[in-house]
Formats: C-alpha cells, sequence, structure tokens
C-alpha cells in the first residue's frame, strides 16, 4: 500500500476519463459560441444597453 | 465499474444540485482563479459519498475544470512549459503518496475523518490568511487582476523567494520565464508537497500551489496561474484515472458538474474585468472559514449520528459558497449598469 503504484492500462476507466476530456472540450467550444451568439443580448437585458465585459 | 458510468442512475434533483453547485463553484474559480474545487468533495463527503468518490469525483471534476482553463491560457502565452513539466513529475509522485494514504486509512475505517479534519485545518488557515490580507491591504489571495496585464519582466520577485533562490543553490538549476534561476530540487519539493495535499484531499490543489510558486519559486503571477492549470490538468487526469480504477470517480457526479461550472467560469472570467477583487476577498476568506466550519459540524452530526448537524454542515458549506458568487454576480451587474448611468449623460 505504501509504494507507488504505477497505472495500468484499463480500457474502461480510460474511456470514462475520456469522456470527462470531450465534455470539457464540448463544453468550452459549445459555451464560447453562445457566449458570442447570446452574449450581446444578455447584456441588453441586464443593464440596459451593450457593455463589454472582455 | 458499472457504476461508474450509470449517468442516469442519478435522480434528476441530484443531477440538478449537482449542475447548480457546478455554477457556483465555477464562478468562484473563474473570478479568484482558485477555491472552488475544495469545495466539492467536503459537500460530496456531507451528502454521503464514500470518501474514495467523493475525493475521486472531486479530483476528476478539477481535471475537467482544468482542461478548459487551460485552453484559453494557452492562448494568451502565460504557460512555462518546463517548470509546467518539473511540477508534473514532483506532483505525480506525491498524488500517488496521497492516495495510497486514502486507500489506507480507508481500510482502517478513518479516512471520512482524517480527510475531514485535513480539510477544516486547511480550509480554516487558508481562510484565515486571506481574510488578514484582504483587511490590512489590498494583496491577499486570488489572482490580482491588474497584475495580469503586466508585462512578465516588470514582476517583483518576493522576498522571500528571493531568499530561497539565493540560499537553495544545489543542481540542476533551472531558468524559468521571466529571467529566474531556480534550483530543480526547489521546483520538486513544492510540487511533492502540493501533490500529497491533492492527493490526499482531491483537490487541484491550486490555491496551496500557485503561492507557492509565487512565493517559493518566485515566477510572475499570470505564468503561476497557466503553468499550474497545465500541470492540474496532468496530475488531475493522472489522479483521476487511478481513482477511476478502484471506482473511485462517477460520472454521474463530474458531468453536471462540470456542465455547471463551466458555464459559472465564464462568468466569473467575465466579472474580473468589471469588479474590483479586493473588496470580494474579504467575502472569500469568509466562505472558506464558513467551509471548515461546516465540515467540522458535519463531522461532529455524523460522530453523534445526528442527521440535523449534518444537514446544517452541508447547508452551511453550500450556502456560504452561493453567497459569494451571487455577491460577485451581483457586484458585476451593479457595476455595468453605473458606468452605464454615467455614459448616458456624457453622451447627451
Amino acid at each position: 500500500m505504501a509504494g507507488l503504484e504505477v497505472p495500468t492500462w484499463d480500457p474502461q476507466t480510460a474511456l470514462l476519463i475520456g469522456a470527462i476530456l470531450v465534455e470539457a472540450f464540448v463544453l468550452y467550444v459549445g459555451y464560447g459560441g453562445l457566449e458570442k451568439l447570446l452574449g450581446p443580448r444578455l447584456m441588453t437585458f441586464l443593464v440596459g444597453g451593450e457593455s463589454s465585459a472582455e | 465499474m458499472l457504476s461508474s458510468l450509470d449517468i442516469f442512475g442519478s435522480s434528476p434533483e441530484m443531477m440538478a444540485l449537482f449542475v447548480g453547485f457546478g455554477l457556483v463553484v465555477g464562478i468562484l474559480f473563474g473570478f479568484f482563479g482558485m477555491g472552488g474545487s475544495f469545495l466539492v468533495t467536503p459537500a460530496l463527503l456531507m451528502l454521503g459519498y464514500d470518501a474514495s468518490v467523493a475525493v475521486g469525483s472531486g479530483m476528476a471534476f478539477v481535471f475537467g475544470t482544468a482542461v478548459i482553463a487551460t485552453l484559453k491560457h494557452h492562448d494568451l502565452g502565460q504557460v512555462d512549459y518546463k517548470l509546467g513539466v518539473i511540477m508534473i513529475i514532483g506532483t505525480t509522485i506525491g498524488i500517488e503518496v496521497g492516495r495510497a494514504s486514502v486507500y489506507y486509512l480507508e481500510a482502517l475505517g478513518l479516512a471520512g475523518g482524517v480527510i475531514s479534519v485535513a480539510y477544516v485545518v486547511l480550509l480554516g488557515g487558508i481562510g484565515a490568511m486571506v481574510t488578514r490580507e484582504a483587511l490590512k491591504s489590498d494583496g491577499g489571495g486570488g489572482i490580482d487582476h491588474e497584475a495580469a496585464d503586466k508585462d512578465l519582466s516588470e514582476y517583483e520577485i518576493p522576498e522571500i523567494a528571493q531568499t530561497i533562490q539565493e540560499t537553495v543553490r544545489i543542481p540542476p538549476m533551472v531558468t524559468l520565464r521571466g529571467d529566474i534561476r531556480v534550483s530543480a530540487w526547489v521546483i520538486t519539493a513544492v510540487a511533492f508537497s502540493t501533490g500529497l495535499l491533492s492527493g490526499f484531499l482531491g483537490v487541484g490543489g491550486g490555491f496551496i500551489r500557485m503561492p507557492a510558486m509565487i512565493y517559493a519559486i518566485g515566477v510572475p503571477v499570470p505564468v503561476a496561474v497557466g503553468t499550474d492549470l497545465f500541470e492540474i490538468v496532468f496530475s488531475g487526469g493522472i489522479g483521476s484515472y487511478l481513482y477511476g480504477q478502484g471506482g473511485g470517480v462517477s460520472l454521474a457526479i463530474v458531468a453536471p458538474l462540470l456542465f455547471g461550472s463551466a458555464l459559472g467560469a465564464r462568468i466569473g472570467s467575465a466579472a474580473t474585468a468589471v469588479v474590483d477583487s479586493d473588496g470580494i476577498k474579504i467575502y472569500f476568506g469568509g466562505m472558506l472559514l464558513a467551509g471548515a466550519v461546516a465540515v467540522g459540524i458535519g463531522e461532529v452530526g455524523s460522530y453523534l449520528g445526528n442527521q440535523l448537524l449534518e444537514t446544517l454542515g452541508l447547508v452551511l458549506v453550500i450556502g456560504a459558497a452561493v453567497v459569494v458568487a451571487g455577491a460577485i454576480i451581483y457586484t458585476t451587474v451593479a457595476s455595468l449598469r453605473a458606468t452605464r448611468s454615467q455614459r448616458a449623460p456624457a453622451a447627451d
């Protein structure tokens, strides 16, 4: 238990971690697109006019 | 392993809770550059998950969040890859030792208690430090948003880092971005210590590693932030894989948390351009202290078998995070409205 464990290949675990990685990429791209698409409208709704939050 | 993949095995209420909590955690992470991930593990512990699942899923969540943030910082040129690779080696060993400790303590039936106590000490200590700094001056924890705009050569090396650089000159010496020369052993020691905490508590370790890189190694703030995130992608990925092999990563927890936090991080990051973080740092310190108290109350409740105390602990830890995230959004919208109303008469 005290010794260092070398990661062994496990396809199911790799799939699990891969799914998280893919989700991260999809969310980065997806939310980025949504920000461009809906950002100005959201700013208008929140502050009554477009302001840059960048 | 099947239980790790049963994303639909979670109730809609739990999914909604995780998305909401992820959103709050993301806002805090995006705004302060730290301080969201370490709320997840204690919250999962208080929800009754096994220590290995709470820590493993917390780490997998950190991994996903770091991937998203690194993509952004890579474009800004704020990643020192040489420093990152050395940090990765030291942190990986540290994580493995920390992870082995969790399973060992779990076999003894002590994991939940020891991890909770470590959180109380850590959150309490850092919370007190950040609050003190926020009260004392305009410095303190989190990212200095104005500093992020400066050139790397303009950064002053903290006194303590200068002392370490001059005292510890064990070869090999490494030159980092910003013309900093430091012993590779100093970097390795920082990496191992923070990796140990990371593996033991299931946190990215950014809230310890980032100040450590700035104050012990002496790297400029933006490079510390970018390199830290780059490193978390690897350390979090390996840590998640190792926990996943033991059935410690639940996609039913991680996926909704990430879904919420990715959005929250964008909101928090955008808010940094509008709001001066100094005023909010005190709330951040307060949130950490509340988190420490909450974990303590939850643990006492668990020890006494008192459901009410356990629930109170959970409400406190989530409530404190929600209050600070709400304060960030409220202050941002108020600042934007004030700016607009100032511009409107000028335009007339």
